[in-house]
């Protein structure tokens, strides 16, 4: 099955067992996301249901940034310069959200 | 790790560029720090949506009760609730739920895509990079049509006093969203759902123009003449990311 092409370069022959675990990825999300749908329409709208549909977006972020991006498998370094820097975004969220409750105190 | 196998020149030495560090490419290395600084932008898109969103007082009734007014922040499933091809159903979030696994079957196909140009499998390359594109096209057009149908609005409208463009207070029925007023909630809400959507549909289109720059490059074998598939990896990280985004767009925007 190795053919070669014009100028030499090598055609590798598919491992089916990284195609399946791609395809596997893609289920886990569609999956996820059909869970979040149905929760929208049975729970009750509430702190409980938002907390759940937090966990399973972030869920669903994890498989796509280390499944589908590799993350996973680039240098330590590498790994840790993209995501500590996503702790500054704890904060904004925190002064953010004061920020909105003190306005929404103030007009009603 | 990159299985992609590019050559360094050995004429090179380290203090020639002979040198990768973090042992991704120069463009690799890149693409993610490009990324890294869109993840704060849209998330500060996000949690602005979030502050907005708290600062206005909540509906309180039942869900099915609901009536948009523009005191009180509106329940999406209650607004995204329309489909194409059938006039004023009620489809609640049946229509972004497609979009959603659109985005993310293209996303898979991406990957596809990346993994075949590992394996400098040309074949395989572009018939992945051709389902991505047609998967990219298709979500452009579902948002083309959503906004569409924000814009123009339902066929009941919304009865709203506001105060119009000339700082008159009016009362008077509202149809579709603009960015000072729309049927569905306060200003604010329509506002951010033009600039968040926005945002990440000029995104997707640069995502579209990407994708078929490396489809036609890819088809014509520059990259095969180039020795590696590295410009497929590229690409497909930006992809990705725009299919990250919106898993938390649907998220924040949609379904709380």
């Amino acid at each position: 099955m190795a053919q070669e092409s014009k100028n030499g370069l090598e055609v590798i022959p598919r491992d089916s067992a990284k195609i399946k675990k791609i395809w596997m990825t893609a289920l886990i999300l569609l999956v996820v996301t059909a869970v979040e749908f149905l929760l929208a329409f049975t729970m009750e709208r509430g702190m409980l249901l938002y907390i759940i549909f937090i966990v399973l977006t972030i869920v669903k972020a994890k498989y796509i940034m280390m499944e589908f991006m590799h993350l996973g498998e680039e240098a330590k370094p590498l790994f840790y310069s993209i995501i500590v820097p996503l702790i500054f975004l704890i904060w904004l969220i925190i002064a953010l959200f004061k920020e909105g409750s003190d306005i929404f105190l103030m007009r009603w | 790790m990159s299985s992609t196998a590019i050559e360094i020149q050995s004429k090179r030495g380290v203090w020639g560029g002979g040198n990768e560090p973090l042992k991704a490419s120069y463009g690799k290395l890149m693409m993610w720090f490009f990324l890294l600084s869109d993840i704060f932008t849209f998330t500060a898109f996000l949690i602005t949506y979030g502050a907005i969103r708290v600062s206005y007082p909540a509906y309180g009734g039942e869900v099915a009760d609901f009536v948009s007014s523009n005191e009180y922040w509106p329940i999406p499933e209650m607004i995204f609730d329309a489909i194409p091809f059938v006039h004023g159903g009620h489809f609640p979030l049946v229509f972004v739920g497609l979009m959603t696994f659109i985005l993310i079957l293209s996303s898979v196909t991406m990957v596809l895509a990346v993994e075949a140009g590992h394996r400098n499998d040309k074949k395989d390359v572009v018939k992945w990079m051709l389902w991505t594109l047609l998967g990219g096209i298709t979500f452009l057009s579902c948002q083309a049509w959503e906004w569409t149908h924000f814009i123009h609005g339902t066929d009941e409208g919304a009865m709203l006093t506001y105060v119009n463009s000339f700082n008159n207070v009016v009362s008077e029925t509202v149809y579709g969203a603009n960015l000072l007023v729309n049927e569905y909630g306060p200003a604010p809400f329509a506002q951010l759902f033009f600039f968040i959507t926005g945002f990440h549909g000029f995104h997707v289109t640069i995502g579209v123009f990407l994708l078929f720059l490396a489809f036609y490059q890819a088809a014509v074998g520059v990259y095969e003449e180039r020795g590696h598939y590295e410009m497929i990896e590229k690409i497909g990280l930006y992809w990705h990311f725009v299919d990250l985004v919106w898993v938390f767009v649907f998220t924040f925007f949609y379904l709380i």
